[in-house]
């Protein structure tokens, strides 16, 4: 069968259940931010596929997808900065040693 | 079929195995580096699209960038051989499950609508067209969001410095 819409729309369907399976079952903040990363990677595909298949007289997808890029790129880096910060206070990075807020 | 379409496949497969391998195994560098793998796959599903210019951010941004962020971090806070602790069978089992009629639901959604596409002739998505209107302050340009993109990165930097510097002991 040719590949179309609907077949990247599957594979981005696929991705992001993938991303929220790791968010759900990992517990170490490094995986989860990754987990993090194959969402919103599934969403910049959604939006190329759409800008592709359905409004190619327009470029919004595109600028939607660098946008995205441009935020997951700052989002990473302040993540790891508080990350090692936490391991700095708490010798661990698992989520179920960081709950001083909790109580 | 063709080798276009082989070529897809290909890539799909890449992308969606080694993405589930990096949510599932339990060795953390291990996890980073099906992550990088994946990447590539999506980064080659633009290039198969035709997103010249996308495809080259995303490897450049994603793959040499966010990834070697993520490995630095990884030794920064833990011995790479280590495995991860085993997580709880109903946890897992649960997630799975939540996961997977999230995934049924959207693609059933998805198979019932028709996508209506538009009538307008195609226009090159190249970087001569992107730049033209990313800095653009007419009808749809991009402008107002470009400079708001690049405080808030200036901001992700500041916050990043401030954030992960070492207090200095305290000195009279």
């Amino acid at each position: 069968m040719e590949p179309g819409l609907y077949h990247l729309l599957f594979i981005s369907a696929a991705l992001f259940f993938t991303g929220v399976f790791g968010f759900f079952t990992r517990r170490n903040l490094v995986t989860m931010l990754m987990s993090v990363e194959l969402i919103l990677n599934s969403v910049n595909l959604n939006f190329i596929a759409f800008n592709k298949y359905l409004w190619p007289d327009k470029l919004d997808g595109v600028f939607f997808t660098i946008f995205i890029i441009a935020i997951a790129a700052a989002e990473a880096a302040v993540a790891i900065a508080i990350i090692i910060n936490l391991y700095r206070s708490h010798q661990s990075i698992d989520v179920e040693n960081a709950e001083d807020l909790k109580y | 079929m063709s080798g276009s379409t082989v070529i897809f496949y290909l890539l799909a497969a890449l992308t969606l195995v080694s993405g589930l391998l990096a949510v599932t195994t339990r060795m953390i560098f291990r996890a980073a580096i099906y992550l990088l793998f994946s990447l590539i796959g999506i980064a080659g599903l633009y290039f198969w699209l035709q997103y010249e210019f996308i495809a080259a951010v995303q490897i450049v941004v994603y793959v040499g960038g966010i990834v070697v962020l993520i490995i630095f971090s990884i030794f920064l806070t833990q011995q790479a051989g280590d495995e991860l602790p085993r997580q709880k069978m109903g946890r897992q089992l649960f997630s799975a499950l939540a996961a997977f009629c999230g995934l049924a639901l959207v693609m059933l959604q998805l198979y019932k609508h028709d996508f209506i596409k538009t009538k307008n002739p195609a226009i090159d998505p190249g970087v001569a067209n992107i730049g033209s209107q990313m800095l653009g302050v007419d009808d749809g340009g991009y402008a107002l969001p470009f400079e708001v993109v690049s405080i808030l990165l200036l901001a992700a930097l500041i916050g990043c410095i401030v954030i992960a510097l070492k207090s200095k002991p305290e000195t009279k």
